[in-house]
């Protein structure tokens, strides 16, 4: 009886084009980015970086509400959102706030998403995408919807979906990769491993060596890359986007990264799962110390252009968060009227009842 | 007029819809070539092309969050589950996901989508098959459920169902599927979604009801007219929102009231009307409103089946209660 689990496994090595020291290791796979785009990536990674920071500070001093930290894990989110256009749909987990940023979501809405406001949620127009998922997987099975709406329409988009190695684990990533497969639907499924899905870590949800060897079950294609090298990032997400309008299928890509900070700022303590020297270690990996020596390297960077970028960020977050503040409470009168597009009677009922709390 | 079964009307309402609107889409497990197990989708993949009528995977949770992306994408999704038994797997994609979605996204994105699922006792199915599990969707906002009751009934409603543009589950009785026939227009008609129906006009006691059970307070109705009570018939028709302004002015013109459901007692739509009644009619009021109801049990295998369900009988039993109150 031929052995196939570990030739299969064999095959899912990281891809990296960049390593720790800001090295091209790989030339050949070096994506088709000018300087300009380059430096875009590096700023967009600083100013979440930035954001991050700020975010965190405003949830300490309570004006922020539901936030999950994002350092450490820029080159996975940003990398794999720079590989985008316009017309593509993100579909996030509760993590991947950052990538609507950038794919057009104004940062006061984003806060106002943290504040528990449903103006947070309400993309502008031809922001394609929908407000972060709070159950873990729920959006993979619908991005494989959104892939294969873009396929009969024949339209030049993809979706893109983010989960975490916790989410690989549940039965809708199953079903939607399956699904996606089966009708070759125009989607990328990222897993971003950032090694805990809060607590547990990732040797405890599978035997499987790695995520992406799952894509081998639902006859998709699947990578495993560094998800701390956002040159890897990109250039994976952009060769899965060209297979996926050129109906050649779905990917999944496994970005290999690591949280800092803690999963959510509603009380997760790390330290109780993991180690100081894990940390350590991985911080040594981190995407923006990589890729600053890498343009640095190349005369693209200087840490007083990265200074004005960090001051001019902070100006924006405060006059983001300005505008959040600016923004009248959601009222339960609001709640009513967003529930179905005509009130049925109940409604219409309660509607009265709320109108007459209201105006007290 | 033609005459058609429930099931032809279902067929025809769906064909009507396909024809009508090329974003209509339907698909779920064995709907394709195999016209679906109780055949609803006979002929239309032949007719509309695969593209538009395809069968899936078979995995409910999947094909409950396709059709958001797809609702995503613009199209208006009419997707099967099987049996209703087997909508715990798509828990989440009905009311965790698509019943949330207006609200989620500040009234900004819409989920024209119409689950048709297949549920009902009285047809000697394996378990998890019969259940009526509409209390399990009525609890949650944002979803209409739909029952229709007799063909006509049916292909209105579906077409209602399917050209609103929020989330409908449309449960289909089995029991009704084929055991008789009635007058359907070949042309396209809609009914109101979130009104009821009086089948029957009478004056001494109101008699709410949904799917099958609305025949059996039918039979129940003509009994009790030979023993001289005159019982008005209402069909629920949408049991998530209800019409309680239709209930209630019976009411107060009957003054008795049973609630009729073929679920299980604890926690039903029947509960709730009862209440609402009692909330807003109680000095009209003669008797108590009474429930008929199955056992709070789960539901019976085949060999208590007949026993376990409510019946025209057992509306009788309950209709002689009230009024010698």
């Amino acid at each position: 009886m031929k052995r196939t689990l570990e030739n299969i496994e064999n095959q899912f090595e990281m891809f990296q084009i960049m390593n720790e020291e800001g090295e091209i290791v790989n030339e050949d796979a070096m994506p088709d980015l000018s300087d300009e785009d380059l430096k875009e990536i590096m700023k967009r990674m600083v100013y979440t970086r930035i954001l991050d920071q700020r975010s965190i500070a405003l949830n300490r001093q309570g004006r922020l509400g539901f936030y999950a930290p994002t350092a450490g894990q820029e080159a996975s989110q940003l990398g794999s959102q720079y590989a985008l256009e316009k017309a593509d749909f993100i579909l996030p987990g509760y993590r991947d706030v950052p990538q609507l940023i950038w794919h057009g979501l104004p940062l006061y809405q984003a806060f106002l998403f943290s504040r528990g406001h449903f103006k947070g949620n309400q993309m502008p127009e031809g922001v394609n995408a929908v407000s972060p998922q709070i159950i873990i997987g729920a959006q993979i099975t619908q991005a494989a919807g959104v892939g294969l709406g873009f396929k009969k329409r024949g339209q030049d988009a993809v979706a893109i979906t983010y989960t975490g190695d916790g989410g690989a684990s549940q039965g809708d990533f199953y079903e939607g990769i399956n699904f996606a497969g089966a009708f070759g639907a125009q989607a990328i499924f990222v897993v971003q491993n950032n090694r805990f899905a809060i607590s547990v870590p990732v040797e405890k949800q599978s035997a499987a060596q790695t995520i992406a060897q799952k894509a081998v079950a639902a006859g998709i294609e699947g990578i495993q890359v560094d998800g701390m090298d956002v040159l890897a990032v990109y250039a994976a997400t952009k060769e899965a986007r060209k297979r996926a309008v050129d109906g050649e299928g779905p990917t999944l890509i496994e970005t290999l990264t690591y949280r800092y900070g803690p999963h959510t700022m509603a009380g997760d303590d790390p330290t109780r799962y993991r180690t100081d020297d894990e940390d350590s270690e991985w911080e040594k990996k981190d995407p923006i110390v990589r890729f600053r020596k890498y343009l640095e390297g190349k005369d693209l960077w200087s840490e007083e252009e990265e200074n004005e970028l960090i001051e001019k960020t902070k100006e924006e977050i405060k006059a983001a968060v300005k505008e959040a503040d600016n923004t009248p409470k959601q009222k339960v009168t609001d709640l009513i009227s967003n529930m179905h597009e005509q009130l049925p009677p109940n409604l219409e009922e309660q509607m009265e009842e709320y109108k007459e709390k209201e105006s007290k | 007029m033609a005459q058609m079964t429930m099931i032809q009307a279902i067929t025809n309402a769906m064909h009507t819809e396909l024809k009508n609107d090329e974003n209509v889409l339907i698909y779920g497990e064995d709907v394709g070539q195999n016209g679906g197990v109780f055949r609803a989708t006979e002929g239309l993949q032949d007719e509309f092309g695969e593209d538009r009528v395809f069968d899936t995977p078979l995995a409910e949770s999947g094909i409950g969050g396709m059709s958001i992306g797809l609702a995503l994408t613009g199209f208006r999704p009419v997707p099967e589950i099987q049996f209703f038994g087997f909508v715990y797997e798509t828990m989440d994609a009905i009311n965790g996901q698509m019943a949330r979605y207006r609200y989620r996204t500040g009234n900004t994105r819409s989920m024209p989508i119409t689950i048709r699922s297949p549920f009902g006792g009285g047809v000697h199915t394996p378990e998890l098959h019969a259940d009526s599990l509409e209390g399990l969707i009525a609890q949650q906002p944002g979803v209409r459920v739909v029952i229709p009751s007799t063909p006509y009934d049916a292909k209105g409603l579906l077409i209602s169902s399917i050209r609103d543009n929020d989330p409908v589950v449309f449960l289909e009785h089995m029991k009704l599927y084929r055991s008789f026939r009635g007058e359907v227009p070949e042309e396209e008609y809609t009914i109101e979604l979130d009104k009821a129906d009086i089948k029957r006009e009478g004056t001494d006691v109101t008699l709410v009801a949904y799917g099958a059970m609305v025949h059996s307070c039918l039979k129940a109705a003509e009994e009790l007219e030979e023993n001289g009570v005159s019982a008005e018939v209402i069909d629920l028709r949408t049991v998530s929102p209800v019409d309680y302004e239709t209930i209630l002015e019976s009411v107060k013109k009957t003054n008795r009231a049973v609630v009729v459901q073929e679920a299980q007692k604890q926690a039903g739509i029947a509960a709730s009307v009862a209440a609402e009644i009692q909330e807003k009619a109680i000095l009209h009021l003669e008797a108590p409103v009474l429930r008929v109801h199955a056992p709070d049990t789960v539901y019976a295998f085949t060999q208590a089946e007949e026993v376990w369900l409510p019946n025209y009988n057992s509306v009788v039993e309950k209709v002689n209660q009230v009024m010698n109150f």
